[in-house]
């Protein structure tokens, strides 16, 4: 009787319903993980296991884009910056654009992309394969074993990528540089650590931080929730990377406000 | 009379609209293997979920070794949970791992200072039970059905259980494996004295591993009771079809 009134309520309040159902479910998603993490068993060789995977499966496309990026927006800037005859400042606009930006942004996105998905994939063929539930049944915690770690993993790998993607589009960029303005290496690096602050850095580990939290608990989150069906798997991987992308631009916009704040407070 | 190892009563399970389960009674008695037939979507599946505690039910009362599953705390629950030996309908093998990591996933979770040498000897002994010593570094994607089926079967015995629910065991296996496994079942019950629940739409499986059948029609037992007794004495046209059916002379 009751699913028959739900049944004759108009779809705009239906899908409310389901919106702030779907907001509560999330919410206690995340929740379990900061009730679960300190509890034993820890599982580190599961969460050694999946840091190596994210590594790996994103290393070579990261390594691609980061270089990449620094070469062509060293030379983008470049006509600028020489209407002005400043091209000696190059290695500081870059070094503050990718340490500040550039670097966790391609990384968190990229790996959004490459780990997101396939965490979501797996976890969601795991639900729909019942091998979740087998685990239930054999009194072992899934979310211990597959959401817990898996973020712990993303959470720390995150910002080892982002220095490796600022390295390397640092690097990317002083090839430009050094062909162009015939810098030295040493020079290039001087200006780069002079133009970049302690804040700087501690703001792009912490936000890069969030951004593999993210990236770990929304993927396991729709992966923990796809629906029954080889049909679901697929959502599963499409709605974890869209859902991280978005909420890793909103995480950037608020870092970028706080980080603002306490730089001119 | 024999003593009772599971028990449900007035049991009722529906998903949204859909009515599965109304009024379900059925007691499965020690030592026996009790078959439960029924047609696809009958709600044989959901009924032993509701008995291990994966689906919460709607009303009635499951009673597991003397205690009401819906009253359990997780952890109560988990050490129940460790005497029932659950056969997934599609195996559910962990397709990450190799069969030896698959069995020693629920082992070393769950009983504590086992050395290595005790975990292969558990281990491959209960591959050579299933009759598949050699498939111990497989991966799941490259077994058969049938193997995956008694590979998961050979998972859910490695923590001794009391009770063994199977999930359609012999479904879209050709015969000659089905017989293999319905002798598996009952070399299971004998060897590790369990008493078990085994569904399955085959009345040959039936026959050949079940003390006892039950039939589900409608979200019910309709008939329960030996081979012999549901099906000649069946008064339901449906029951009667059922039989008909899997022996077309
Ligand atoms: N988690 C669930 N959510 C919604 N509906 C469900 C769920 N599980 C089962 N059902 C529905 O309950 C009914 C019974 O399902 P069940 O899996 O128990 O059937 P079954 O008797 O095991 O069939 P089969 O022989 O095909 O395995 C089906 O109509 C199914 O759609
Ligand atoms: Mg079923």
């Amino acid at each position: 009787m009751a699913e028959k009134t739900y049944e004759r309520r108009p779809t705009i309040t239906k899908n409310l319903d389901k919106f702030f159902t779907g907001l509560a479910d999330a919410f206690a998603f995340v929740k379990r993980f900061f009730q679960e993490i300190w509890f034993p068993p820890y599982e580190f060789k599961e969460i050694l296991r999946q840091c190596y995977e994210i590594g790996y499966r994103s290393l070579p496309l990261i390594s691609l884009t980061g270089f990449i990026v620094g070469i062509v927006f060293t030379n983008q800037s470049r006509p600028s910056l020489s209407e002005f005859g400043a091209t000696s400042w190059l290695p500081s606009l870059i070094s503050v654009a990718v340490v500040r930006a550039m670097g966790p942004l391609v990384t968190a996105l990229i790996a959004a992309g490459k780990v997101g998905s396939s965490i979501g994939a797996e976890i969601s063929s795991m639900k729909v394969t019942e091998q979740i539930d087998a685990m239930e049944v054999s009194a072992i915690n899934p979310y211990k074993y597959l959401v817990v770690t898996r973020v712990i993993a993303t959470t720390l790998m995150l910002p080892i990528l982002v220095m490796y993607t600022d390295f390397l589009a640092l690097m990317g960029s002083y090839i430009n540089v050094s062909q162009n303005e015939l810098v030295s290496m040493s020079t290039f690096f001087v200006q780069v650590f002079e133009a970049i602050s302690f804040l700087d850095i501690f703001s792009s580990i912490i936000k890069s931080l969030f951004f593999g939290f993210t990236i770990g608990i929304v993927s396991c989150y729709k992966g923990y929730n796809s629906t029954k069906g080889t049909e679901g798997v697929g959502k599963a991987a499409n709605a974890s990377v869209v859902m991280s992308m978005f909420l890793i631009f909103i995480e950037e916009l608020l870092s970028l406000q706080i980080v603002n704040a306490i730089r001119n407070g | 009379m024999m003593e009772k190892i599971a028990e449900m009563k007035g049991l009722t399970k529906s998903f949204g609209d859909l009515k599965v389960l109304q009024g379900v009674d059925l007691d499965l008695y020690k030592g026996e293997n009790l078959v439960v037939l029924g047609k696809s979507g009958s709600g044989k599946s959901v009924l032993i979920k509701i008995l291990v505690g994966l689906l919460k039910k709607d009303e009635g009362s499951v009673m597991v070794m003397g205690k009401e599953i819906s009253e359990l705390k997780l952890k109560e629950l988990n050490a129940l949970r460790l005497k029932i030996g659950f056969s997934f309908q599609n195996s559910a093998l962990y397709d990450s791992m190799t069969v030896r990591e698959n069995m020693e996933f629920p082992l070393v979770r769950n009983v504590k200072n086992l050395t290595r040498k005790e975990i292969d000897t558990k281990i491959e002994g209960l591959l050579d039970s299933v009759g598949l010593p050699q498939s111990i570094n497989q991966m799941p994607s490259e077994l058969s059905g049938g193997q995956k089926k008694r590979i998961g079967i050979a998972r859910t015995l490695i923590l001794n259980p009391q009770i063994m629910l199977y999930d359609e065991p012999t479904a879209g296996l050709d015969p000659i494996t089905c017989v293999e496994i319905n002798t598996l079942i009952t070399q299971v019950r004998e060897e590790y004295n369990t008493s078990s629940i085994v569904i399955t739409h085959d009345l040959t499986c039936a026959k050949a591993t079940g003390d006892r059948v039950a039939v589900l029609l409608d979200g019910q037992f309709k008939a329960v009771g030996e081979f012999s007794e549901v099906f000649e004495n069946a008064t339901d046209e449906r029951i009667k079809s059922f039989y008909d059916y899997n022996f077309i002379q």
